[in-house]
């Protein structure tokens, strides 16, 4: 029977089905951060169950509010930490070597197609980019996937989206994962997984795919998933060599996790890019979405550029292209956080670091910062962040504050000009 | 097993996100009480004061499509369960939400649009009363009394019969 690559996925981790319509998968990668994990920690040892079911298998990452900016954010990442000791988890990210999860995760290697991945975050959803089934999960999800490895859930419909057409200048994958909530609305993937397919994702690097399946759960989505193929083998080679005589051969491999010809599908949408205008979201909801022209000029107070989303070094480049020999407007506080040390790394040896730096942005240690409110880059009642983020719900960056999500082209041009601008009329990459 | 029901608090918006029910910057807290006091401290919904006896009073609530969108926090169902809420009636709700709900014991009941609308109908002092054997639930407000079907999978029934998924998982796992 032709299978969708989410239904192979669950075909091959599937250990029980205790009640009709309810799968419980083993788990390849359960991930953790210090803002969902204590809790669940807590209670383990509260029971008497202090115990992982592999060690080899979680993976940890302090990323939310780091260095700890309180008692109560310092006591999250001491518990974290002394459970990662007392079980022998090597897989670790302290400060110093930390990043946001969704970023420092797959550039460790950590996620091969086919695979399962929970973590206590809606977010997970970006490792669908490889070909594995990721999903978010809350605190008691987690919980027992680090006691028993395994997690339930009811078999997902897929909506395949074909994306097809010519990217325009100055429109990249955040443009296209933004028209495509618009079309979705918030709710419309709920318990769907939503495969992206067509020639523009197959140009697409891994970032950009991280990108669009990043903002699946916007959609109400399960998981994003892309096809594993030479670009995914590209990425993983130094993490998969030694299992494959060429990167042909792991290519090939890869394939058979692919959604058959005549696999089921509840909704195909066809979206070409060819004519599509940068996007930018209004309001209080990621579906409230406009063409940048419908929305230039208004006002913004700070531009956020970093996060799981658009903090890879990709988006830090596309940003540097715009801003390279500009300054940011005198009214504007401009924000970076380069997703890990890697992408710090690797901007700083680019020049990268230095454009921000000479445009007036202030360039943070990696971390998910100003995202959610709960750390740095707060915002005043009534202050508007033009931000690469993915929610823009009402006080997500800070209490009666306002967020306007873009692209990190989009994001750099509304620095330079203080209020929200198009990146186009700066010709291709910010060279006009 | 938990009494669920009681006086019904209506939030008469679609898209109620998890950040709205209580705000990331309560995150830190590494107890559930410590939520207590936020519950729903930035919900966008005209006319609605978190501080009025109508929330305090709550134990169940009743509202529109696509409840509890957004980030995955569980601290959405635990402030709800710390302020005596432990029912949630919604037309639809997102998925990590409904299975956090019944993950910790909790009903997450899902009505069609038209049934929701006789439940808003009702509106202050009405009280809803779950029988969570029969899959009925009933709103009374004034003399008007009103009786709905509902269902829910076998596997979330046997969820909150075990008190959640923790004492399901380790007793099967």
């Amino acid at each position: 029977m032709a299978m969708t690559l989410s239904e192979k996925v669950f075909q091959a981790h599937l250990r029980d089905e205790p009640f009709p319509g309810t799968k419980v998968l083993g788990i390849d990668v359960v991930m953790c951060h210090e803002i969902t994990t204590p809790i669940a920690i807590n209670d383990l040892v509260a029971r008497g169950k202090d115990r992982v079911f592999d060690p080899e298998k979680i993976k940890v990452v302090i990323d939310h509010v780091t260095p700890a900016k309180d008692t109560k954010t310092a006591q999250q990442g001491k518990i974290l930490r002394d459970w990662a000791r007392r079980h022998a988890i090597r897989d670790f990210f302290d400060i110093g070597r930390n990043g946001v999860c969704h970023a420092i995760f797959p550039e460790s290697g950590f996620i091969r197609p086919g695979y399962t991945v929970i973590m206590g975050d809606s977010h997970t959803c970006t490792h669908g980019a490889f070909g594995a089934f990721a999903a978010g999960v809350g605190t008691t999800d987690l919980e027992v996937g680090i006691l028993k490895g395994v997690c339930a859930f009811r078999e997902p419909n897929t909506i395949r989206i074909n994306i097809r057409g010519k990217m325009p200048e100055g429109v990249y994958a955040k443009d296209v994962i933004l028209s495509v909530i618009k079309k979705l609305t918030v709710n419309g993937a709920t318990d769907c997984v939503i495969e992206f397919h067509g020639e523009v994702v197959r140009g697409m690097s891994m970032e950009s795919r991280m990108t669009l399946c990043n903002m699946a759960i916007e959609a109400g989505g399960t998981s994003g998933v892309c096809m594993p193929d030479e670009v995914t083998v590209e990425y993983l080679w130094p993490f998969i060599s030694s299992e494959y005589t060429d990167k042909k051969a792991a290519v090939s491999d890869f394939r058979k996790w692919w959604s058959d010809e005549g696999c089921e599908y509840v909704m195909v949408l066809d979206i070409d890019v060819t004519g599509m205008e940068p996007q930018v979201t209004h309001g209080y909801k990621p579906d409230q979405v406009k063409d940048v022209s419908m929305i230039a000029g208004e006002p913004v107070d700070q531009v956020y550029i970093g996060s799981c989303t658009n903090g890879r070094i990709e988006d830090l480049r596309v940003a540097a292209d715009y801003l390279k020999g500009r300054t940011i407007a005198p009214t504007i506080r401009g924000i970076v956080s380069p997703a890990t040390p890697k992408v710090f790394r690797q901007a700083d040896e680019e020049g990268i670091i230095k454009i921000f730096m000479d445009a007036g942005f202030c360039v943070t240690n990696p971390t998910c910062g100003a995202c959610l409110g709960m750390s740095n880059g707060v915002l005043a009642p009534s202050e508007v962040c033009a931000s690469t983020t993915n929610r823009n719900f009402n006080g997500r960056m800070g209490k009666g504050g306002m967020v306007h999500l873009m692209s990190p082209a989009t994001a750099a041009v509304t620095a330079i000009e203080g209020k929200i601008a198009d990146p186009r009329k700066y010709g291709k990459g910010g060279t006009k | 097993m938990k009494e669920f029901g009681g006086k019904v608090l209506f939030l008469d918006r679609s898209d109620i996100n998890t950040d709205e029910i209580i705000p990331a910057k309560y995150l830190t807290e590494i107890s559930k009480d410590a939520l207590k006091p936020h519950m729903l401290e930035d919900l966008k919904l005209v006319g609605f004061d978190p501080r009025s006896p109508g929330v305090a009073d709550a134990r169940v609530i009743v509202t529109r499509a696509n409840f509890g969108c957004g980030s995955s926090r569980e601290h959405a169902p635990w402030v709800f369960e710390m302020n005596h809420i432990n029912v949630v009636i919604a037309s639809s709700f997102a998925r990590i939400f409904r299975q956090n709900m019944f993950n910790c014991g909790m009903l997450a009941i899902e009505l069609p649009e038209s049934a929701i609308d006789r439940l808003f109908s009702h509106k202050e002092g009405a009280k809803v009363s779950v029988d969570f054997q029969g899959n009925k639930l009933t709103i009374e407000s004034g003399k008007r009394k009103e009786t709905f079907d509902y269902s829910i999978s076998e596997f979330d029934m046997a969820l909150v019969r075990a008190g959640g998924w923790v004492d399901f998982a380790d007793a099967r796992y």
